[in-house]
């Protein structure tokens, strides 16, 4: 190695790991942490299927975040070119390239003539002298086989191919050489180059693209790795905003990460009460139903309540503008401009993104990790299985709701089902609902020329729920929910549930009337008793005065006889004394 | 009147690598049989001189370009098919 490579070219061989980041979203997990660091990576795809940008990538994310200054060496695109590219994605080449970014112009040129053998050699003296003077230790070839492909004869591209192999490897360059292959030309010079090239490399990576049912799918799959465990499945990915993207299958070590025993409110609060507190924090909730059954309705109130707490929240919406959206639920009494407006919802109209259904999902994450959502609402998940991504749709909907449950987000997800099969059993679409946590299905009702909204709790894992039917009424005052009646084994709704109210409530009143009127004749009752007992009681005194008076006025005349005797005989003289009187 | 012309060529070989010595062998012949005394070969060793190469813009060796008279014009490889690399460098008439 040679002296003048800058300290971080120096330490590389002893303290740096064995692989060398690529800065892409999803592709450092599948490798374990990216391409071989001082080895050869092959990068093969089709026409337009991203293999330039996923070498650029590397080289940036290199030059940017790693200090590892890059060479990018263009077989196919001007510089000028490529440097337009890269700024649609926010790199910023034009600073990167005074310093830790070269890009080689190195398109042979169109009215050159080709007279015999020749090699690259010129062009490994002129990089090498590159290489010293920016201490680079990433290197990029794209569209080698562009060069090669003015080569005479496969022996002559066997040896070029060699030769830069075992350049590279000299140098310990961790480079990534990029060919056009479709994979089914084999027949052809780049095929066979392509299979040769693939037994040389430490790592080989094919991108393909192709269209399914009108929607686009680009596929990533790591086809070899020396040395290394990697994930070999078909990884499917996008060329988003800010690069690629790749969607990684599972994340197994995070999702049992976060369980928590919190609950967050449903923004219902008669649904609450049904759930036992609300949905779980960090849960997945499915709410099905037909168009029109306010799906969107109960999600948004979701969100609004999240908003309320102060929680960051994003909607996705499929199926009408942001704005449309804000409109609508405002009439049913949830407002969420004000939110929007401070920041803490973020409302996205998802028709703006085109594509498959990885898409949608890889534009969700970023989006909701950009906006560090705590919330997420998407309205409606069904959409996926609608535009030919049937096969795919299942296992993004797993994805989801593997990202969510990793990342501690509390899901909400509306679903449409399909208004032909009218069991709601018969509809879970996308098995969604074998995922989610919470499962609530909203129906109508159709019954005496009405149709009503009903609310069931299908399923919630963890929780104690009712599991009765309840009406879900919308008025400018929000949503509410209502007990609903059963008679004769008919759930009534609607009017014939204001009807029964009714009937009830008059019943009731009947009842409460001949109450108080039995209450008031006893009453009268009462008092009449009282007030009989009352003279009753007078009479008696009455009586027992006469017979008081009677004794005595007996007492007194007794007295007056005796008195009257007394005084007779006394003037009579009588001599016929009273023996009491003798004594005296 | 194309014995005044002068050709001027410059070569850029990889040091002693066979494909260039060749190249270097075929274009001396050339220029001995029909331009003699009307030919300038300037040869650029792209290992001694890599910034040069870089800067000029040539990867792949050997390269010959014609620099005079103009147009310019690029032949890269061992210049062993003499009649395509006199229909390159504009000397079809000369041609045996």
């Amino acid at each position: 190695m040679s002296a003048n490579h800058p300290s971080p070219g120096r330490r590389s061989s002893a303290k740096l790991p064995s692989k060398a980041l690529t800065g892409i979203i999803g592709f450092d997990e599948i490798t374990g942490g990216g391409l071989p660091r001082g080895r050869t990576t092959l990068l093969a795809g089709g026409p337009g299927s991203g293999k330039t940008l996923l070498a650029l990538q590397f080289l940036v994310h290199g030059a940017q975040d790693c200090q590892e200054p890059g060479i990018f060496v263009a077989f196919e695109e001007t510089a000028k070119r490529i440097v337009a590219n890269a700024d649609s994605f926010g790199w910023r080449l034009a600073a990167l390239r005074r310093k830790k970014l070269f890009i080689m112009d190195a398109q042979p040129m169109p009215e050159l003539v080709q007279a015999g053998d020749f090699d690259l050699s010129g062009m490994l003296a002129a990089l090498d002298a590159k290489i010293k003077e920016m201490g680079a230790r990433r290197i990029v070839f794209d569209a080698l086989d562009i060069v090669l492909a003015l080569l005479p004869e496969p022996a002559a591209i066997r040896r070029e191919v060699y030769r830069l192999h075992e350049w590279l490897l000299a140098r310990e360059l961790t480079g990534i050489i990029t060919v056009k292959a479709d994979g089914n030309d084999a027949g052809a010079v780049i095929g066979q180059l392509f299979g040769f090239m693939q037994f040389m490399v430490d790592c080989a990576v094919i991108l393909s693209h192709c269209v399914l049912l009108g929607v686009s799918h680009r596929n990533l799959r790591v086809l070899k790795y020396r040395g290394s465990s990697f994930d070999e499945n078909e990884s499917p990915f996008l060329i988003g905003n800010s690069g690629l993207e790749v969607a990684v299958a599972r994340t197994p070590g995070r999702v049992d990460a976060k369980v928590s025993k919190e609950r967050v409110s449903s923004g219902v609060k008669r649904l609450d009460t049904m759930l036992d507190g609300g949905y779980y924090r960090g849960a997945s909730v499915l709410i099905t139903g037909f168009s029109g059954t306010a799906k969107t309705t109960l999600s948004a109130a979701f969100a609004e309540a999240a908003c309320r707490r102060g929680e960051r929240t994003m909607f996705v919406s499929f199926d009408s503008d942001c704005t449309e959206v804000v409109r609508n639920l405002a009439s049913v009494g949830i407002r969420l401009k004000p939110y929007v407006n401070s920041g803490c919802l973020r409302m996205i109209s998802a028709r703006s993104i085109a594509g498959s259904a990885e898409t949608y999902l890889v534009r969700i994450k970023t989006l909701a990790q950009a906006h560090g959502a705590r919330c997420l609402v998407i309205d409606p998940v069904s959409t996926w299985y609608k535009s030919g991504n049937d096969l795919s749709a299942q296992s993004v909907a797993d994805r989801l709701i593997d990202w969510a449950k990793g990342e501690g987000l509390t899901l909400v997800c509306t679903s449409l089902s399909d208004e032909m099969s009218n069991r709601m059993e018969s509809n879970s679409p996308l098995q969604v609902s074998m995922l989610a946590d919470t499962w609530i299905h909203l129906n109508y009702l159709v019954q005496a020329g009405e149709r009503n909204r009903g609310l069931s709790i299908v399923k919630s894992r963890g929780t104690a729920h009712s599991n009765q039917v309840r009406e879900l009424i919308l008025s400018d005052a929000g949503v509410t929910l209502s007990d609903t009646y059963t008679a004769g084994g008919e759930v009534l709704m609607g009017t014939l549930r204001w009807e029964k109210e009714s009937a009830e409530r008059a019943v009731h009143e009947a009842a409460e009337v001949v109450t108080k009127l039995k209450g008031v004749k006893l009453d009268a009752e009462e008092a009449e008793l009282a007030a009989r007992l009352k003279a009753l009681q007078v009479e008696l005194v009455a009586k027992q005065v006469e017979k008081a008076l009677l004794a005595s006025a007996t007492q007194s005349r007794k007295g007056e006889l005796s008195r009257g005797r007394t005084r007779m005989q006394e003037l009579r003289g009588a001599d016929a004394a009273k023996p009491g009187r003798k004594s005296s | 009147m194309s014995q005044a012309v002068m050709f001027k060529f410059r070569l850029y070989v990889a040091a002693d690598a066979l494909n260039s010595a060749q190249a270097l062998g075929n274009l001396t012949a050339l220029c001995r049989r029909h331009l003699p005394d009307r030919h300038e070969i300037e040869i650029i060793d792209v290992f001694r001189e890599p910034k040069r190469a870089l800067a000029d813009g040539i990867f792949m060796t050997p390269t010959l370009v014609k620099l005079a008279p103009v147009p310019s014009r690029t032949i890269v490889g061992t210049l062993s098919q003499t009649q395509l690399v006199m229909q390159a460098l504009g000397l079809e008439a000369l041609a045996p």
